[in-house]
């Protein structure tokens, strides 16, 4: 399931909800990405996701599909907040679950990565020097070609 | 045809969205990127590096030879940073 929302959302409700009535599922992995109070050595006092309607759910889908077609998955979740956030607030939930372990362990680390390099959502950082949109990272490609080669 | 600009590349241009009607000649995104380039400073300012701008055809990534059509809704973003 994909949900992309400003509100915020609880962690151990939404993953009680993902698993409720499947009892095959024998573990879920779970990721959570929050804002951090500093970037690049520089306090960061909030920021601003902004993303493309319509297509982030598209492509989420796809992730999510694409995950589901490498791993034995009984379900996933990817929740994405968008607006202004402050340090702490959470981002993103990443939840995956399985009737073993390594297929959600692997299926959640899969999502964020790839996540990050194809989902259409951009940060604006607000710092002492004024407001300032987020590089893309080097690492985070290498991060998502990784699961290219398998 | 319906442009999306999004992050800097919205900033830069000065608005998130329009409609065109695409010159003759222009029918894939390679040939739209150069015609939108001259279309003011922003655009020339925005677009100068086409190695950090996105681009999807009815919210699909597209390379920079895919076609084209009056129809389409064409977005165009800088590399994204979600998560």
């Amino acid at each position: 399931m994909i949900r992309v929302q400003r509100e915020d959302f609880d962690i151990g409700a939404e993953l009680e909800r993902m698993a409720r009535g499947k009892t095959g599922i024998g573990g879920i992995t779970s990721f959570v990405g929050l804002v951090r109070d500093i970037a690049g050595g520089e306090p960061v006092g909030a920021m601003t996701l902004e993303h493309y309607p319509g297509m982030t759910e598209r492509q989420l889908a796809e992730i999510e599909a694409e995950a589901c077609r490498r791993w034995p998955l009984d379900a996933v979740l990817v929740i994405h907040r968008y607006g202004r956030l402050e340090p702490g607030e959470r981002i993103v939930l990443v939840a995956t679950a399985s009737a073993h372990r390594e297929a959600a362990f692997a299926s959640c680390h899969f999502l964020i990565d790839w996540l990050k390099t194809k989902a259409p959502f951009w940060k604006l950082e607000e710092t002492p020097e004024g407001a300032r949109w987020v590089d893309a990272q080097a690492s985070d490609d290498a991060a998502a070609k990784r699961w290219t080669s398998e | 045809m319906k442009l999306l600009y999004f992050a800097w590349l919205r900033t830069k241009i000065g608005i998130a969205e329009e409609r065109v009607d695409l010159p003759g000649g222009v029918a894939t995104v390679a040939a739209l990127l150069e015609w939108l380039k001259g279309r003011g400073p922003g655009f020339a300012e925005a677009l100068k590096d086409s190695r950090v701008v996105r681009v999807a055809v009815n919210q699909e990534y597209v390379p920079p030879d895919h076609p084209i059509r009056p129809g389409d809704e064409v977005a165009l973003f800088p590399p994204v940073t979600g998560g």
